[in-house]
This record gives C-alpha cells, structure tokens and sequence, in this order.
C-alpha cells in the first residue's frame, strides 16, 4: 500500500462505523505517513495506522514506564505476557518508555479487514488497561 | 553484534522524555552505514561473479575443446590400427595420453570456477537477503517513529501540558465515565419519553396502590373467588 493509498485509507475510514458500533474519524498526517485513527467516546486512545514493505501496522499507546507502581513491574510484565496469547489479535510491545498494544494486517488487507482490526485492538486497549490497573498508578495517586 | 541487538540499542536509546525522539541516532546511522555497506559488498560480489563467470566459460570451452580432440584422436588410432599402422598408433596414443593430462589440469580448474560461481552465488543471495532485512528493520524503526511523533502530537492536542490527566488508568476511567453518562442520558431520555406517554404517572399510582396492578391470569381467579364466596354468604 503506498502513501497515496494510505491517505485513501484514511478517507474510507473517516466517519465509519465498526461492526462493534465504533464511530471512526481519521487524521491523516502527510509529512510522517500515519492515519490517526479516533474513536468517538474513546479519544484518550486513538489508533495510529502506518505501513511498511512487508505490513499494515495498527498501533494503541498504552501507558509510560513511569505510570508503572514501585516494585510491581515485574509482576506487569509477567501478567502482560501470560496475557499475550489469550488477546485475541493483539500483542504488547514496548517503545522506548512507552508500552504500545499493536496488530499486524497484510499489505493487500481490506478496509473491512482493517476497520476489523480497528474495533478489535480499541476493545483489546481498554480491556488490557482494565485487566491491568492493578500495577499502574491510578487517577488519584 | 547481530541486527536484533543493533534494533534494540536503536530503540532503546531515547525517548526517556515527551516529545524526544525514541530513535537513537547514533544506532540508527550505524545501521544505515551498515546498509550502506551491504550494498557496495553486493555490487562487488556481483561484479566478481561475473567475471569468474566468464572465466568458467573459457575454462569450459576448453575441456570441450581438449575433450573433442580426445575423441578424435582415438578415432585416428584406430583408424591406424585397421590399417596396420603400428608405429602410428603409438604416437597418436601418446599425444591423446598428453591430451588426456592436459584435461585432467583444465577440468580441475574448471571445477575451481564452478566451485567458485556457486560460492559467490549463494553469497550474493546471503548478501540480498541481509540487505532485505536491514531496509525492513529501519523500515520498522521509522515507523515506529512515526507513530511516536503521531501520537506526540494527538496527546498534546488532547490533553496539553497535563501529563496526569495523560496516564492510561485515569484515560480509562475518563472513557467509563463518559460512558456511565451516556447510558444515563439515554435512561434519562427514556424516562422522559414514558412521561410523555403518560406511562410515568400511571407507574406511580400503581405503585401507590391508587390503581391495581395489572390483570393476570391469577388475580383475575383471586376475583372470581372472591365474588364467588361473596354470592355464597348472602345465599346463607
């Protein structure tokens, strides 16, 4: 998928609704290639989509090193990787500080497939952050 | 140091604070020199293949050359045989025996060569697959990058300089709350539409015993009963 077909991705999946009845607005931001994907009532966690030669990558930013309690980082490691294979078609990775939640499509990928991908990877963030609060500082903290 | 550490000194450089870059530019120029590097190591592999190719092709015209002269002058020896020509028959089977030596010297050389395409051959293609790699890996990195920059720009949008209002538990519970407010909207929106209906006030009269309940199977025999026993004391 090129640059021009990744701002054609971003117009096709601007105001469309998953089939979770998830209501999309996209950005598309020229200089970096990215489609900033927002979700209504979710905007705290929006979807980026890039791509690469071999892949389409849909990314979630979750939370930064220093969101992670004292002493219980190995313990929300353990649980992220325990975690890992039951989420279905998403898998944790780590980005400098940042923890992001990430699935991979295939270049020829429909947008049917990637609004798919879209609605799974924003029910997997929040389920992730849910699941895993426990280990994080919370709002009041 | 294999590309996987490379990456992951790449990676794990930066990006310590909001708005600096995760990449590590020392890392990431090392791995494009190394691309770089791979590159002109694939020209030359090249450019060797195809000279030793050509050099196969001479080495190869060359055992056929010498290897149809061996068939030829075996032909002529026994050709000097059928005529009984003795003496003539040694000497050509002395040079086929020269001829035979020389093979042996050029075919071992052609092996060389055919040793040597099929070396460089397979390095070539080692090489592509490095360089393969290599540009998926920055590809990777870059994307990566791009992504963080992205969402960089979204989070400052979204939330300023507020890097609490930021954290991922507190976005959640912002996110529930909003959706506790919506279903209480819509339960609002509900209720309200009911009290347009009138249902609301007939709800609350039921519910004070002004009116009765509704009609069900048992309350309508409750009543029959009762007016049944009702008919029965006035008879007595």
């Amino acid at each position: 998928m090129s640059q021009q077909n990744l701002e054609q991705l971003a117009m096709e999946l601007n105001n469309a609704t998953t089939e979770g009845d998830l209501s999309l607005s996209t950005e598309y931001h020229e200089g970096l290639s990215v489609i900033t994907v927002t979700v209504l009532d979710r905007e705290e966690f929006p979807i980026y989509i890039t791509i690469d030669e071999s892949q389409i990558l849909c990314v979630t930013h979750l939370w930064r090193e220093e969101e992670i309690l004292a002493g219980k980082r190995e313990e929300l490691l353990d649980a992220m990787l325990i975690m890992n294979a039951p989420m279905p078609l998403s898998a944790f990775s780590k980005v400098g500080q940042q923890y992001i939640l990430f699935g991979a499509l295939f270049t020829e990928a429909s947008v049917d497939e990637i609004l798919e991908e879209v609605d799974t990877l924003s029910n997997n963030t929040l389920l992730a952050i849910e699941e895993l609060s426990e280990f994080l500082h919370s709002e009041s903290e | 140091m294999g590309i996987f550490s490379k990456l992951f000194t790449a990676l794990r450089g930066a990006g310590n604070e909001m708005g600096e870059s995760i990449i590590d530019t020392q890392s990431m120029r090392i791995l494009d020199q190394e691309l770089r590097d791979a590159k002109t190591h694939l020209d030359e592999a090249k450019e060797n293949l195809t000279k030793v190719i050509a050099q196969q092709i001479g080495a190869d015209r060359k055992v056929k050359k010498i290897k149809k002269a061996i068939n030829e002058h075996e032909t002529y020896a026994m050709q000097a045989l059928d005529s009984g020509k003795e003496d003539l028959a040694v000497e050509i089977s002395e040079k086929i025996a020269d001829l035979e030596n020389s093979l042996e010297a050029d075919q071992m050389v052609l092996d060389g060569f055919n040793n040597s395409v099929s070396t460089l051959k397979q390095t070539i293609r080692n090489t592509e697959k490095n360089i393969q790699a290599l540009e998926r890996e920055i590809n990777v990195i870059k994307t990566t990058e791009k992504v963080h920059q992205a969402n960089e720009a979204a989070a400052a949008r979204f939330s300023g300089s507020n890097s609490k209002l930021n954290s991922a538990t507190s976005s959640l519970e912002r996110i529930k709350r909003k959706q506790q407010e919506k279903t209480d909207r819509m339960a609002a929106a509900l209720a309200m539409q009911k009290e347009e209906a009138g249902d609301d006030l007939q709800d609350k009269m039921r519910e004070a015993g002004i009116i009765g309940s509704e009609a069900s199977g048992n309350s309508v025999l409750e009543r029959l009963k009762a007016k049944q026993k009702k008919k029965i004391k006035n008879k007595g």
